[in-house]
């Protein structure tokens, strides 16, 4: 019975364990992602970048069809090039980062709707650009592999430097030059897992799996290295937990991977223990005591 | 009667953008929402009408979002052409938004429906699949509504599109008997597939194969773990020979299926929308005949 449930979908299909290992590759290399968004106060940009890349895919998909390195290489065009500008406009104007990053992805997004009308399709883009993570290829799944590993390889070389300008920008500025290049290396890795994620989950539920296990995580520990790591975790699960309910409740999968990772942050929420709500309730009697 | 042709020309006149050359060749501007109707309209019509599709080739009439553009169209037109049973639910709205003053013909009027409560697309419109014109003996009850629509909106034709309407028929007659003839080539343990949305009911219906669709729902919304397993199990239980890729459906799922199954992947199908003109589905008769024989194609032994 409990085999049944948990085990079999994944030992009978092969669509299942490979759905799997994509959303665990996406999870993993998310989370970190997630986690400094969050501490840099960044935690809707991935939303806002996710937007900036979808027209690249479109355009991309519109001059070579369904292709997964043209969609891929569109996406990743105009998600860099809003990631540059919106760091040289932070640096260069006195916008702030979120500020320049709205107003260029609000442009970048108008840009590619009216490319997309001006060719005429009728073809309903949105669908297609939402991929299907029971339906990841191999050269899917290496893609997903190799953004993975790419992204930590890239974290942890830049971990200190990242860490250091996330946490006191005007100090890094003063002190190094590392900042500015720091700044848009971990906005470019981000653009890279965002695409990578829209041939999994379609561009919006993948910004789900990144954000929503980090912010849960960021409920229990303090910690840097110990959220990235629950985080991680928590994204594992709700991968392989929403996978499950969708074969059990006949869900659709994207959603129902996002939804599992709502609802771990929904119980972060009342019961973690760095922040949730009841470890908070009982601090402010005491202090009214 | 006069007086309304004449009010109606000048609207075209007024609205199009080609206006001046519409009035003076004086073609009935025709609306049809996809381009299976498009052609049907064409074939009846002749040089007589001016047909335009709103969802063009390759496009999805699912899941379609009219532009301006369209909207201007159908304001313009003297006749609209729906398939009717809830394929085009926009279309309606359309034409009231646009302020269309147009006939409107439901081209699947009167044909033989095929019921199918246990698909979801279907449940949400009264359990009747709106598909119909993949059986090509519905196919000559659309020629017929056209033909009355055609004949309420310019009288003078009428003799013109009878004739053209009866010649039409008659190809219709002679694409049915090939279908068959085809189909029986083919052994009766074959004659089963595997399609990507459930479009092809009537076809299965009218010529003997039987189907199973991998979404079981229609094109848009996302499909669960559950229904890939269920498809997998399927094939693999009832042996199905090969699954077929359809022109408007999303192509991963399927490749994905096939590699699990080992079932052989067939040509793409056209169901809801023609090719483009000088592609291998330009015409109704052309798509049928493009269909079964990549049916043929992949069902021999």
């Amino acid at each position: 019975m409990i085999y049944d449930l948990l085990v079999a979908p994944f030992a009978d299909f092969e669509f299942m364990r490979r759905a799997l290992v994509g959303a665990i590759a996406l999870a993993i290399a998310g989370a970190p992602l997630g986690v400094f968004l969050i501490l840099r106060r960044m935690a809707l940009s991935g939303d806002a970048m996710a937007h900036a890349i979808l027209p690249g895919a479109a355009i991309g998909y519109l001059v070579a069809g369904l292709s997964a390195p043209a969609m891929t290489l569109g996406g990743l065009a105009a998600g860099v090039i809003v990631a540059l500008g919106s760091g040289v406009v932070a640096r260069a104007t006195i916008l702030r980062e979120d500020a320049s990053l709205a107003g260029l992805y609000l442009v970048s997004l108008a840009l590619g709707v009216t490319l997309v009308s001006l060719r005429g399709s009728n073809i309903d883009l949105l669908h297609v650009l939402f991929g299907n993570v029971l339906a990841l290829d191999d050269a899917t799944l290496l893609l997903l592999a190799s953004i993975a590993t790419l992204t930590l390889l890239g974290l942890a070389v830049l971990f200190r430097p990242l860490v250091m300008e996330t946490l006191d920008p005007a100090f890094t500025q003063a002190t190094t030059r590392a900042g500015a290049f720091t700044q848009l290396a971990f906005l470019g890795l981000l653009v890279l897992n965002l695409v990578a994620g829209f041939q999994a989950l379609g561009t919006l539920m993948s910004v789900g799996l990144m954000m929503l296990p980090a912010l849960a995580a960021r409920l229990w520990t303090q910690k840097l290295d110990a959220a990235i790591a629950l985080a991680a975790a928590f994204g594992v699960a709700s991968a392989y937990i929403g996978l499950v309910a969708s074969y059990a409740l006949s869900l659709p999968s994207g959603p129902s991977i996002v939804l599992a990772a709502g609802v771990v942050y929904f119980v972060s929420l009342v019961f973690g223990r760095a922040g949730g709500a009841l470890r908070r309730l009982p601090k402010r009697r005491h202090l009214e005591a | 009667m006069f007086d309304r042709r004449g009010f109606l020309a000048s609207g075209v006149s007024f609205v199009l953008s080609a206006g001046a050359a519409q009035a003076q060749n004086a073609k009935i501007p025709v609306v049809a929402t996809f381009t299976i109707l498009a052609d049907l309209v064409r074939q009846v019509g002749g040089p007589r009408v001016d047909v335009v599709s709103l969802v063009g080739p390759n496009g999805d009439v699912h899941a379609y979002d009219p532009s301006p553009a369209d909207s201007r169209k159908v304001a313009g037109a003297a006749l609209i052409v729906e398939n009717g049973l809830h394929l085009e639910g926009w279309i309606s709205r359309l034409a009231k938004a646009s302020g269309a003053r147009a006939r409107i013909v439901i081209a699947s009027d009167g044909a033989a429906l095929r019921k199918d409560m246990g698909n979801k697309e279907f449940a949400e419109h009264g359990g009747t699949d709106p598909h119909a014109w993949q059986n090509v003996a519905n196919a000559k009850i659309y020629v017929a509504n056209i033909r009355g629509g055609l004949i309420a909106v310019d009288p003078a034709g009428r003799n013109e599109y009878e004739a053209r309407a009866k010649a039409y028929v008659e190809k219709l007659d002679a694409l049915d008997a090939e279908a068959r003839a085809a189909i029986t080539k083919i052994p009766a343990e074959r004659r089963r597939i595997v399609t990507t949305h459930d479009a092809f009911g009537y076809f299965g219906q009218a010529y003997g194969l039987t189907l199973a669709a991998s979404a079981g729902v229609s094109t848009e919304g996302g499909i669960s773990a559950r229904d890939v397993a269920k498809i997998i199990n399927q094939i693999k239980k009832d042996r199905f020979p090969a699954v077929f890729l359809e022109n408007v459906s999303d192509p991963r799922l399927m490749d994905q299926i096939a590699r699990e199954t080992g079932a052989k992947i067939g040509g793409t199908l056209y169901s809801d929308s023609l090719s483009a003109p000088e592609g291998p589905a330009g015409t109704y008769i052309d798509m049928v005949r493009h269909n079964i024989s990549e049916l043929t194609k992949a069902l021999a032994p």
